[in-house]
């Protein structure tokens, strides 16, 4: 076959005709006994077509594949212009009008014989109706061709020279004037569709032209509401394709339009063959369906709920199952609820249906929204499948793509679904007020108290932020509840003062009774403590709200070794350690407080316990003594608690004491506290028992020495990142441990149902 | 390839019923209103159990030895049951949950149509035209 080119009109009018031949579906040949009605509806000399069928090569070939189909309809064009019958004609030939067929469709004609007999004239017109898109205008084109078809149904041969020719008015050149006319778009979008049916429809709007029914069915395509809600749509003509046709009709069609369904089978007819594709949706229908989409939802990018829809369509009358399937065509994302697109879309086929148009199996692609890559829908829409529309994606409603999330009706939910939390990461606040708080308490103590206030209060901020990344890291999987018992600890000392820190950064709630809190718990418990020994902390500090700091810091003695030299178990601890910190560096709690949070209610003790509190500062005065031998002690204790298991903890209780003691604070505090938990887990878990208790036993006896928090003013930020670092590692360490311990757990206890079922069992067996 | 689908309602009517015309339909009815036996005893077995994908998909309720019947509940205690013909090599497990989840998902889409009142029957097209390709598919 010669290279075949086609205009784009050609391209889709021949796509379509195409479709309607192949009723097989095969998309690649279609059924001669089709294409030769389709032949003779062009009212062709039979010896014609049999030219045309030789040229194309169907003869060769038995069959008519796409090319030789299209060829064979770019020949019939030429025949019908009265061009000599030439291999070279169908591209040499330019600006052939499209072929006209005459559609000769019994059942068509059958379907829309009675709408269309009122139509007559209007049908007359229709002469050069093709035959109707397939699938696309089950009545209308039908009911279009019927009419054209009944004056010569049969007489195919009747007018071979005239195809257009309507019985009414359409003198024979008005299908060329239509043409010319659909050519030349003149009217929206849909005037492009209609180029390939223009000739076609040329006649109908020749017709129209005469009789304003013809308009009416046009109007009434775009669906002459028979309710009264919609009657407004009735006014305003879609037909834009007729209008510019026919403007001086179009008024009558309106009038006509809100006429008998009769009419409005012709208008549908009209409709369809008047787009290409008939599910097109004309700017005025889609102006009517936003305006309708307004009353419901003001917001344009919007969603209708399902609800609000159902009322709204319920409203047209038509059957709930078919406003059931008109949903789940148009309800693209699945949502439940409708765009603007979408609902446009289902208005449209409302609309539609009320006009006698059989409701698609699947949505057009002109009614597809309009989403991102459009192109994929209109690849989807493009099978001629049971609706047969042209493919003609582009041209879908000028529709904005809304906010539609799914660009596949796969994916139904998308909806909005668009921010989802993800979750992110557990918001660290627990963790670190307690450090926040302490650092706060600090700061606001050092600020109060004078000391450096503001050294550890810059630093404060900075460690705090870190602190407070770094705990909330790692010790939110510890899920300590610490923080209150933390923030206890370190500020009960300073409870006004820390109030007001706390209120300042952002403090957690648990430890904002800081402020007025009785003894906080150690700043920042560490994993391990979180389980058990901060239970205990919180309940010795709970008690001692409001007594001193010092009574209550110097106490926990059996607070397990701190595994993080940060985690100050308690404020006794941190007191301790503050005074080791003192002691070693004379300086400020401040200081060691940005160290770490836990150290910081330490220090921050310290200071106040220096400056406040009496008892404190006995506390500290017995501190500082101890602080040394304490230091020493929380050496081991840290060290120990270094060690993965509990040893690991108190090594490094023991280890964070020396960090401590650099840092002045919190070495002493956290060996308590680790020291107390491996208590509560050798209760638990029998296992590291032994471990813990000599554990237990050294740090026990570096708590109680440890006295006063020792703060170190000269700490460089250095030893307090250093100790940092040192506390997070005791807190992965303790976390780890926490977790084996809890595992450990577990499996005694399944260990014990086992037991207990097997008891159970046995039993009845010693009853026997 | 399951010649039979069924979609039955937490009260235990069914809202879709459809079988692969070639055999007595109401064979099949049969057998999906005794597998609802054994899927309540399912339902009940699992009690508290946490109710994800895996819970939901029961597999096999009971072989015949023609056929064999499977059967998915979801959250809201609606049952899906599924017949499937033993001849055809056997389905491996999977692709029959694969066919459970096809059918959650258009029986989800039909909920969500607004016209669709929870406890008639389902007419949806869509939910027809999965069925038949489920059931055409494997054959």
């Amino acid at each position: 076959m010669e290279g075949l080119t086609l205009s784009d009109a050609e391209q889709k009018y021949y796509s379509d005709l195409f479709s309607y031949c192949d009723i097989e579906s095969t998309k690649k040949v279609v059924v001669n006994g089709r294409v030769l009605e389709l032949f003779r509806a062009a009212q062709l000399p039979n010896d014609v077509v049999l030219q045309i069928m030789e040229l194309c090569g169907a003869t060769r070939l038995g069959y008519f594949g796409r090319s030789q189909f299209y060829i064979a309809l770019k020949l019939v064009a030429v025949a019908q212009s009265g061009f000599p019958l030439r291999v070279e004609s169908i591209n040499t030939v330019k600006d052939l009008p499209l072929p006209r067929f005459v559609a000769s469709k019994n059942e068509q004609e059958s379907r829309h014989a009675a709408s269309y007999s009122s139509d007559s004239e209007n049908q007359g017109s229709y002469s050069g109706v093709i035959p109707p898109p397939p699938g696309r205008g089950q009545v209308k084109k039908g009911s279009i061709s019927h009419d054209t078809v009944q004056p010569r149904t049969t007489a195919d041969p009747q007018e071979p020279a005239s195809p257009v020719v309507s019985p009414q008015q359409s003198p024979p050149t008005s299908p060329h004037t239509w043409r010319k006319h659909n050519r030349h778009p003149s009217g929206g979008n849909s005037e492009r569709p209609l180029a390939g049916p223009g000739p076609f429809w040329s006649p109908f709007g020749e017709a129209q032209s005469g009789g304003s029914a013809g308009d009416a069915v046009w109007s009434g395509h775009s669906p002459p509401p028979p309710q009264e809600n919609w009657v407004s749509f009735a006014d305003t003509p879609p037909t834009s394709t007729l209008l510019t046709m026919h403007p001086a009709s179009a008024q009558d069609q309106t009038t006509v339009r809100t006429v008998a369904s009769a009419t409005t089978a012709n208008e549908i007819r009209r409709q369809s063959s008047s787009y290409d594709d008939p599910w097109k949706i004309t700017d005025e229908q889609r102006q009517y369906y936003v305006n309708q989409f307004k009353t419901i939802q003001p917001d344009l990018n919007g969603f209708i709920p399902g609800s609000a829809a159902k009322e709204f369509f319920t409203k047209s009358k038509l059957p709930i199952l078919e406003l059931s399937h008109i949903w789940e065509l148009s309800d693209f994302d699945k949502d439940g609820a409708l765009t603007l697109d979408e609902f446009c879309a289902a208005f449209h086929l409302v609309v539609a249906r009320k006009n006698g148009y059989d409701l698609p199996e699947k949505l057009p692609e002109s009614l597809m929204p309009k989403l991102i890559d459009l192109e994929d829908s209109a690849d989807v829409g493009d099978q001629p499948g049971e609706v047969g529309y042209s493919g003609s994606p582009a041209e879908a409603p000028p529709s904005k793509s809304p906010s539609m999330p799914s660009l596949n009706q796969t994916w139904p939910e998308l909806n909005q679904s668009s921010e989802d939390t993800a979750i992110v990461h557990p918001v660290p606040i627990r963790m670190t007020p307690s450090k926040i708080h302490m650092q706060e308490m600090e700061l606001k103590r050092t600020g109060s108290d004078h000391t450096n206030p503001t050294s550890p209060l810059l630093v404060k901020p900075s460690d705090l932020s870190e602190e407070n990344k770094i705990n909330s890291s790692v010790k939110f999987a510890s899920g300590n509840t610490v923080d209150g018992y933390s923030s206890s600890d370190s500020f009960t000392s300073d409870p006004e003062q820390i109030g007001s820190n706390v209120t300042r950064q952002r403090s957690h709630s648990g430890t904002s009774p800081d402020n007025a809190a009785p003894p906080p718990p150690p700043p920042r418990p560490q994993p391990s403590h979180s389980r058990s020994s901060s239970l205990d902390m919180n309940r010795t500090f709970t008690v001692t709200t409001g007594q001193q700091q010092a009574g209550v810091v110097a106490h926990p003695p059996a607070v397990p070794p701190r595994p993080q030299p940060s985690q100050a178990p308690g404020p006794v601890v941190h007191r301790p350690v503050d005074a080791d910190g003192l002691i070693t560096h004379t300086s400020t709690s401040p200081q060691q407080i940005p160290e770490q949070p836990n150290f910081a209610d330490f220090s921050q003790f310290e200071v106040f316990a220096a400056s406040n509190v009496n008892d404190e500062q006995d506390e500290e005065v017995e501190k500082h003594p101890e602080v040394l031998p304490v230091e020493k002690a929380s050496d081991p204790a840290s060290s120990l608690r270094v060690a993965k298991t509990d040893s690991k903890i108190e090594e490094k209780t023991a280890t964070s004491a020396p960090a401590n003691v650099s840092k002045g604070t919190t070495p002493l505090a956290p060996p308590p506290k680790p020291v107390r938990r491996r208590l509560k887990s050798e209760d638990e878990l029998r296992p590291e028992v032994d471990e813990h208790t000599q554990k237990t036993g050294v740090l026990a006896a570096v708590l109680a020495s440890q006295p006063s928090i020792p703060r170190s003013i000269g700490k460089d930020k250095k030893a307090i990142q250093a100790s940092i670092r040192r506390n997070k590692e005791t807190n992965t360490v303790l976390a780890r441990l926490n977790s084996e311990l809890q595992q450990q757990l577990k499996d005694v206890l399944e260990e014990r149902i086992s037991l207990e079922v097997q008891l159970e069992q046995l039993r009845p067996f010693s009853h026997l | 390839m399951a010649v039979c689908v069924a979609v039955i309602a937490k009260e235990n009517y069914p809202l879709y019923i459809r079988s692969a015309p070639t055999e007595n339909e109401l064979k099949f009815h049969y057998m999906v209103h005794t597998s609802l036996d054994v899927v309540d005893e399912k339902i009940s077995a699992m009690g508290k159990a946490l109710v994800d994908q895996r819970e939901l998909y029961l597999g096999l309720l009971y072989p015949t030895e023609d056929y064999k019947v499977y059967g998915y509940v979801t959250n809201s205690k609606v049952k899906f049951v599924m017949v499937v013909d033993s001849s055809n090599t056997a389905l491996r497990d999977n692709e029959i949950r694969s066919m459970f989840r096809k059918l959650h998902n258009s029986y989800t889409d039909v909920m969500c149509n607004p016209f669709y009142n929870p406890g008639d029957r389902i007419q949806s097209r869509a939910f027809d035209n999965m069925v038949t390709s489920m059931m055409i598919q494997v054959c």
